[in-house]
């Protein structure tokens, strides 16, 4: 997956005659690697190994390889009940964070009205509310609302928590579409909601796609809320399925390693699509 | 609306996130023709967002219609309801709660006054928590920042596989709080992955108690943030590095200035932007540092370690021990204090970038 977006700009630039860099550049780029994926490349191999390998020589290869940990992991119900629970959360967070997002910055980008400066600092004073201040207050309303252990309990707090961050990386994006498209369409007979729906919304898409990435992540790896909020084994998300799991085996560490190993895979594959998206989206602005 | 939440928008209005909006008038705002012209930051990206007054912004200047009303009413109603209802409210709620002594159930009838934020105040446990707040922000910002800086001028250079060690750089970012967690705490426990490594490379003598001797944990803890959170502050910088125009550099470059002299003289100036905003965003999260924390120490071991952070205070002794109203007084001395530093920060570092669009302008 990674490779198809890498290689195509590669061979691009090859064309055009991508210079090599100095030795000592690429020297300090693969020791830096080498420090950001060792990490990752222990508890993967480490859910190949067996508990005994590990005691031995807690920082050797896999030898011989052991793919038992990750069959158990994968042949559980644990595992697969979280990584739908997870789904689950992560696609309704970021459907409502950027449909509800994107309506109001249309409406702030776009409208004129009284009070509009004033909603604007309304959510952007939202950046300043993090979950954790208001975390208790959050977990007796779920609860007053009878939305404990359940999904719903998790996204409608994380969409309200998202739109702020949704809503100052959209507006610019909705702002800098021309006046003179929007009064090229109403001469044409298109609503401003017509307007919406056919300039806007292709528009604005790279911002989109980031807010939606930024967000979907943002859901899948977050815990404190999840904490508070979901406390019957059966609707964990996976944070707190590895947590569990890792107090429940915490003798076997090979099998933990191969539990935590796998809960990272969606995210980094989400990523590793998108990445050229990210960086080109915080960049900002519609060129046009 | 209440008049908590009117007082605390103005007071955030100045901040990088809201310039000043319509109508106010009293922050100079930089000309748009200058901020659509250097995107150079996400400071400048987003200012643009509201010092388009009424003059610039599109729409027509007669008044609005009820069909427009409605528009508006459908298209941001749904989002009120659910900000106000799930992030205004719990957050006024928090203060309110603080001043009871409450354990959750019922309505709270036990009002104590400020008897909470003395009891914080004068607990040690706090205090050392946010001493080891402090710690982290510093480290943070020494760390992150000029490993990060390299980092991205590295990723912007023109070769080959550039593309590649972008991803690479990213993936610790991209990975989730608990995940990071469990692997550290594995790996760098006395019988770990990382002591064994250094036996395995006859540094023995070095290996040590990573997690547990107070001397060390601190130091753990800001390396692991370190190695999570570079890579955010590296998309930053990157993007901050793209809206440089390649002219600049060429011509300093033809004018014979070295590939430093150019980093140092030019680059880093028109990166300043985007760095202050970073500095923001990384003192903001280490204030307010909960997850590894809590995953790695837990909640008993990280106050003798030394790494408690006032966020995981407020869930030992608030939620964890049944104090709610406790809890949420920890909660509003964390957001007070955050808000403090972020309106500190704004005043003192932040302004620069105001100045610097004007200075941008007349030129």
């Amino acid at each position: 997956m990674a490779a198809t977006t890498i290689d195509a700009p590669v061979t691009y630039r090859r064309e055009r005659g991508l210079p090599w860099g100095s030795p000592a550049v690429y020297f300090v780029a693969l020791l830096l690697i080498g420090v950001m994926l060792a990490p990752v490349v222990y508890i993967i191999l480490g859910g190949f190994r067996t508990n005994a390998q590990i005691t031995v020589d807690p920082a050797g290869f896999p030898g011989p390889w052991n793919l038992g940990n990750y069959v158990d992991v994968l042949t559980g119900d644990t595992f697969w009940q979280e990584v739908l629970n997870s789904t689950l959360a992560a696609a309704a967070t970021t459907a409502g964070v950027v449909a509800l997002g994107l309506m109001t910055s249309y409406v702030l980008a776009r409208y004129q009205f009284r009070g509009r400066g004033a909603m604007y600092s309304l959510f952007a004073a939202g950046l300043m509310f993090p979950v954790t201040v208001a975390i208790t207050p959050l977990y007796i309303l779920v609860k007053t609302l009878g939305l404990m252990n359940s999904m719903p309990g998790v996204i409608l707090p994380q969409i309200g928590f998202g739109l702020p961050t949704t809503i100052i990386i959209l507006v610019p994006f909705l702002r800098a579409i021309p006046t003179e498209i929007q009064e090229a369409a109403e001469i044409d007979g298109c609503s401003r909601i017509g307007f919406f729906w056919r300039m806007v919304l292709p528009l604005s898409l790279p911002g989109v796609i980031t807010v939606g990435i930024l967000t979907f992540i943002g859901s899948w790896n977050s815990y404190l809320l999840p904490l508070f909020i979901l406390n019957r084994e059966s609707s964990f998300t996976l944070p707190l399925g590895v947590q569990a799991f890792s107090s429940q085996y915490s003798v076997d560490t090979a099998k933990v390693l191969a539990f935590t190993s796998l809960s990272m895979i969606p995210a980094l594959v989400f990523f590793s699509l998108f990445e050229r998206r990210i960086v080109g989206g915080l960049t900002g602005a519609v060129k046009g | 609306m209440t008049d908590p939440t009117r007082d605390t928008v103005r007071s955030v209005q100045g901040s990088p996130v809201s310039v000043s909006p319509a109508g106010d008038g009293a922050t100079p705002a930089p000309s748009p023709a200058g901020a659509t012209r250097a995107p150079a930051s996400t400071a400048a990206s987003t200012s643009t967002v509201l010092d388009a007054g009424p003059s610039r912004a599109p729409g027509r200047s007669r008044g609005i219609g009820w069909r427009a009303r409605m528009e508006i009413a459908l298209l941001t109603g749904p989002s009120l309801a659910v900000f106000l209802a799930f992030v205004v409210f719990p957050v006024l709620m928090a203060a309110y709660y603080g001043f009871y002594s409450w354990h959750g159930y019922g309505r709270p009838v036990d009002f104590v006054g400020l008897r909470n934020y003395v009891n914080i105040l004068q607990d040690g446990t706090f205090i050392d928590a946010l001493w080891h707040n402090a710690a982290v922000v510093v480290l943070s910002l020494v760390l992150q920042g000029p490993a990060a800086i390299l980092l991205a001028l590295l990723l912007n250079r023109r070769m080959r596989g550039q593309s590649l060690i972008r991803v690479l750089i990213f993936v610790p970012y991209v990975i989730s709080e608990v995940v990071v967690g469990t692997g550290f705490s594995l790996m760098l426990q006395s019988e770990g992955a990382f002591n064994g490594m250094l036996r395995n490379l006859g540094l023995g003598s070095l290996a040590n108690d990573w997690l547990s001797d107070p001397n060390l944990a601190i130091w753990s803890l800001a390396g692991i943030l370190t190695w999570k959170y570079i890579g955010f502050a590296t998309i930053l910088f990157l993007a901050g590095l793209q809206g440089i125009p390649v002219e600049l550099t060429e011509a300093a470059a033809i004018d014979g200035a070295s590939y430093w002299q150019i980093q140092r003289r030019i680059t880093l100036p028109l990166l300043g932007p985007t760095l202050r905003i970073w500095a923001f965003l990384s003192i903001i999260g280490a204030l307010q540092l909960f997850d590894l924390v809590f995953i790695i120490w837990g909640q008993y071991v990280s106050s003798t370690a030394g790494t408690s952070t006032m966020a995981t205070y407020m869930v030992t002794n608030g939620r964890n021990a049944g104090n709610y109203g406790y809890g949420n007084a920890v909660a509003v001395v964390l957001f007070v204090i955050s808000l403090t530093v972020a309106l500190l920060y704004q005043r003192f570092v932040l302004r620069r970038d105001t100045e610097g669009a004007l200075t941008g302008r007349s030129r």
